[in-house]
């Protein structure tokens, strides 16, 4: 007994600081799986409300940028909404509550307060939280393409799983063929990403557009995400394909939060099929 | 002594502001960003009771890696420079004991300082880009990475040291 006490004594800086480490390094690779770490996340009253402190000042930089992608996508939006009201019959218009029986998304909008993209599991935190309707596995998206997935949240704060994490595996698809693809991030180039799994009959060509398979609950289907910027074919299979974001990753400003209505119905459905 | 615990609480508090705010968002080609807030490992008194200066550095990284979403790395990094410090200190000097009342860092001679702040500085980085990658295959990015990052802490660290003691 008398060792044991002497052993801890001297050396209880040893001891002490092995302890600790462990802590960290424990926190470190919560932190490499897909949820980010429970503890130490930027979600959070304190950390939160000095990024945005801080992103007041930053944004000023940016306005001119982010006005004009706004300008574009509002252009866009009436494009659409002007097709809509040429091709309809005006005497066979049925007024349905669309609304209520035939809405699958529900959009928030939200401010990137803090953007990594030069690690190699990247985070994002943004101005809403659970106060504002947000949960956990939400997708999260601008104009010009996806961003990330919700991850944790606190009152008035939540980080964002960005795309560019090793952890993220988002289902995309071509826009020209229904073929299918996950795409990840090799820690490389914050503007390029990669796409896996994609069948060799999908026949892709330099330039192709993806957009999102619709495929999960998180994105709705036909969300921009980039153009093939190179490909290479191995034994008959593509061995690497490159795809250029439309989005510049490193400049991030306004995102709309996507919340699919019917999720929890869908993964109930799931999760009682995987049960049987 | 007691003005002395309030000078370290508010350098505590100072540098993790600096860091957070601006030091974070420097962004140096793209991904280097100076991690100055060892400046509080290197300067923090040296004690023969060793549990505070391990546990204040300990809660710095974690408080850092809040803000920056890095699981537990930064707090891993610093609380291993801090352990180290000492022997570290003894090995550098060639003493094998430290006065420690009278003992003070900044008035020793300054290829000591700055080969104590560089192999500090590295070892930190090296440690937060090791545990961040956690791949032996990306063996050539780490060491990049923390060669980059540690020049610039470490002149970033020396300019600070030299303002710091000349207002004094």
């Amino acid at each position: 007994m008398q060792q044991i006490v002497n052993f801890i004594l001297k050396y209880k800086y040893f001891l002490f600081f092995l302890l600790l480490e462990i802590i960290a390094i424990s926190f470190t690779i919560q932190n490499h799986s897909y949820h980010n770490s429970a503890f130490s996340n930027s979600a959070n009253f304190l950390s939160g409300g000095i990024h945005k402190r801080v992103n007041r000042i930053k944004e000023y930089g940016d306005l001119r940028k982010h006005n004009d992608q706004l300008l574009q996508e509002n252009a866009h939006l009436k494009n659409i909404l002007a097709q809509e009201l040429r091709t309809s019959d005006s005497s066979l218009i049925q007024v349905i509550d669309t609304i209520k029986y035939f809405q699958k998304y529900r959009y928030t909008t939200a401010k990137v307060i803090e953007n990594q993209y030069q690690k190699k599991y990247n985070y994002l935190t943004i101005d809403k939280g659970i106060r504002h309707g947000l949960t956990s596995e939400m997708g999260v998206a601008n104009s010009k393409g996806i961003i990330g997935i919700t991850t944790n949240l606190s009152n008035g704060y939540t980080t964002v799983l960005s795309i560019l994490n090793e952890n993220a595996k988002i289902n995309v698809k071509l826009s020209k063929s229904p073929h299918f693809g996950t795409l990840e991030w090799n820690g490389q180039n914050y503007n390029v990403l990669q796409l896996t799994d994609l069948p060799i009959q999908a026949n892709i060509k330099v330039g192709d557009t993806l957009i999102t398979g619709g495929r999960s609950v998180i994105f709705p289907e036909g969300i921009p995400v980039g153009t093939v910027r190179n490909f290479k074919v191995q034994n008959n299979d593509y061995s690497s394909i490159d795809i250029k974001l439309f989005n510049d990753m490193s400049a991030i400003g306004p995102v709309y939060i996507i919340s699919n209505i019917d999720k929890k119905e869908i993964e109930q459905l799931q999760e009682s099929t995987t049960n049987e | 002594m007691n003005n002395n615990i309030l000078q370290n609480i508010i350098f505590f508090i100072g540098l993790i502001l600096l860091q957070v705010t601006i030091l974070n968002n420097v962004d140096l080609f793209g991904f280097i960003d100076p991690y100055l807030y060892i400046l509080f490992v290197i300067i923090f008194p040296f004690r023969k009771d060793r549990t505070p200066i391990l546990f204040f550095c300990f809660l710095l990284g974690l408080i850092i890696d809040m803000f920056s979403n890095s699981g537990g790395t930064n707090a891993a990094a610093t609380l291993f420079i801090a352990f180290i410090r000492l022997p570290l200190l003894k090995l550098i000097l060639r003493k094998s004991e430290i006065d420690f009342v009278v003992f003070n860092i900044t008035k020793q001679p300054f290829l000591k300082i700055l080969s104590f702040v560089s192999i500090l500085a590295f070892v930190h980085s090296f440690i937060i880009f090791s545990l961040e990658y956690f791949k032996f295959s990306d063996i050539d990015t780490i060491l990049y990475r923390t060669l980059l990052t540690s020049i610039f802490t470490i002149v970033l660290t020396i300019f600070s040291l030299i303002l710091l003691t000349r207002k004094k």
